[in-house]
């Protein structure tokens, strides 16, 4: 008898439909009659203990994921609070609220080209980190491609490739100065060069990782080149070329901070500057979250464009 | 020069096949001679690392011979060509098209002169010829091993190949389905009348699909030892078969030469 309680029990908790087990169920039961009530009795307790209890589990899992970062972010306003309190000049959370508040009721406002919204300031970040992001897929997404199918090019492109890829990008502002001659194009074209080297090297990578399989599919079906690169080296880069593209970006908007700083004009950077010669402690770090906010947002539309193209 | 032809369809002279590894030059095979009559269906046995596979390629003309003459048809083999289908192990369907798109690849190319609304009607055919027209809309992620070996062999059979080649077809499936797909390409390879080599290490397999019997020795270098006609007549039963003692004469022949005379040290 007790037996078999514990056999069901251990089923139910095994299968994920307990109702796939009601005819096993019934049959263990009639070849016990002792048993019989007692079994009965049991699958009511068990589900009247598990109706109710289905909404508080949920939201238990959900105070379960959410109380981690949430916890986290609180100890980031205690440290930043505390040290604000020993600062002299440094905002606390609370004023620096308040500040955003402000800023942000207001965010297109122009004042001329040294004052404007913290909106303007955003949009010039972020259309420069696409052009120059765009040119350097343009550029580094084929040249990746013909780096990974030719063995000569590999090798060829291997020496400069890691001579200058470990070079920090905003050496190139005054190369870019100097051809350029404006800070606008100077700045795009630092953008370009953080940004192409992540996307040569993982489509590089993807194509050489391409199975052989897949290969010897293309040469038994006798495929063209063309179908080649369409029906098997592209799809099956794709999820390398999106790690690339999202390195990329990532490295972008971390460099245009510093890149505009350097430059001056409009830009999420040159405010920071600005405000650091204004004095204007609040901005800056108001500016601080709006990169680290804007910066996370590219990142996930760009891991959902990914999951978009991923096949498995 | 007509029978001449038949009765050497596909045709290995003299073959030798080294690769350069990293640790030299390894020798696969040796002296591999062996005549291939049209309509024939050969299993190549052996144990693991004994370069069946490497034959195969060789006639599919995805490797090139150290030395040594391969033709099919009478022409010489230098490189793949649609006459020779393969049908690879693990299926190699590019799972980022349907199955109908898979198959739909190599009709395509073969059949490059016809109207597309001609191309997809074959392509229907060879998906409804292993069964899997349900399943055309599909990615090879949704369905279920022998499926994907079936689209495999469908991707083979619209090519309308002169010569099929089976690289272990059925090595990754479960002994139920296995069987289920043997029995169904016997019957395809009776409606097709292609000239078929497969490589397996299943006995069975190798008895009840085939005309003969090539028993390779262990490599490296590897030979042909032994050549064994297997003149069960044809449709083959499985079940009637088990009782047969020409069948389980055969089969134990195969095992006496894989495990008695060239038995693998344990490795």
């Amino acid at each position: 008898m007790s037996v078999i309680s514990i056999n069901k029990e251990n089923l139910q908790s095994k299968m994920d439909e307990p109702s796939t087990m009601k005819p096993k169920e019934a049959v263990s039961i009639a070849a016990n009659d002792d048993a019989k009530p007692h079994v009965a009795s049991e699958t009511k307790l068990v589900k009247t203990v598990a109706t109710p209890s289905k909404l508080p589990s949920q939201t238990a899992a959900f105070f379960k994921w959410a109380i981690p970062p949430v916890t986290g972010l609180f100890l980031l306003m205690v440290v930043w609070s505390l040290i604000a309190a020993f600062t002299k000049g440094l905002p606390g959370p609370v004023a620096t609220f308040n500040e955003a508040v402000v800023v942000f009721s207001h965010p297109f406002y122009s004042n001329g080209p040294n004052d404007q919204g913290v909106g303007w300031n955003i949009l010039a970040s972020l259309s420069r980190v696409g052009l120059g992001f765009s040119m350097a897929a343009l550029i580094g997404i084929p040249l990746g491609f013909m780096i990974g199918r030719f063995e000569f090019l590999s090798r060829m492109t291997a020496p400069v490739i890691s001579l200058l890829r470990p070079v920090s990008p905003l050496a190139w502002l005054p190369i870019g100065l100097l051809v350029f001659k404006a800070a606008n194009p100077a700045s795009i074209w630092v953008i370009f060069i953080s940004a192409i080297w992540p996307m040569i090297i993982n489509t590089a990578v993807g194509v050489s990782k391409v199975p052989q399989d897949y290969m010897n599919v293309a040469k038994v079906l006798n495929l063209s080149e063309w179908k080649i690169i369409t029906k098997i080296l592209f799809p099956s880069v794709l999820p390398y070329m999106m790690t690339g593209v999202r390195l990329s970006i990532g490295t972008a908007w971390l460099v245009i901070v510093a890149a505009e700083m350097l430059t001056g004009g409009v830009g999420i950077g040159f405010w920071v500057w600005d405000e650091w010669n204004n004095l204007n402690v609040e901005h800056i770090i108001i500016a601080i979250f709006v990169v680290g906010i804007v910066g996370l947002l590219l990142e996930q539309a760009l891991i959902l464009i990914a999951k978009k193209f991923s096949y498995e | 020069m007509e029978k001449n032809l038949q009765e050497r369809y596909v045709q290995l002279e003299n073959i030798n096949m080294s690769f350069n590894t990293k640790k030299g030059v390894f020798n696969a095979l040796n002296n591999i001679n062996l005549d291939i009559k049209e309509g024939e269906f050969i299993s190549i046995i052996g144990h693991s690392g004994c370069g069946k596979s490497t034959v195969l390629n060789l006639i599919a003309g995805l490797y090139t011979p150290t030395s040594g003459n391969l033709f099919c048809a009478g022409r010489e083999i230098h490189r793949p060509g649609p006459e020779r289908a393969v049908v690879f192990q693990n299926h190699s369907l590019l799972p980022w098209l349907t199955c109908f798109e898979n198959v739909f690849l190599a009709v395509e190319r073969v059949f490059n002169t016809e109207t597309t609304a001609q191309q997809q009607a074959r392509t229907k055919a060879a998906l409804e010829l292993v069964g899997l027209s349900h399943a055309s809309d599909k990615r090879p992620n949704e369905i279920s091993g022998g499926m994907k070996q079936r689209v495999g062999i469908a991707r083979a059979l619209a090519m309308e190949p002169k010569v099929l080649l089976l690289d272990e077809p059925f090595g990754a499936l479960d002994a139920l389905t296995r069987a289920t797909l043997q029995d169904e390409l016997m019957k395809i390879m009776v409606k097709t009348g292609c000239t078929a080599v497969m490589v397996t290490h299943d006995v069975d397999e190798a008895v009840l699909l085939s005309d003969r019997i090539v028993m390779m020795t262990n490599g490296p270098s590897a030979e042909i030892g032994e050549i064994l006609d297997v003149s069960l007549p044809k449709p083959r039963n499985r079940l009637a078969l088990a009782e047969d003692p020409q069948y389980n004469h055969l089969r134990s022949e195969v095992l006496r030469f894989l495990y008695e005379r060239h038995a693998k040290k344990a490795a």
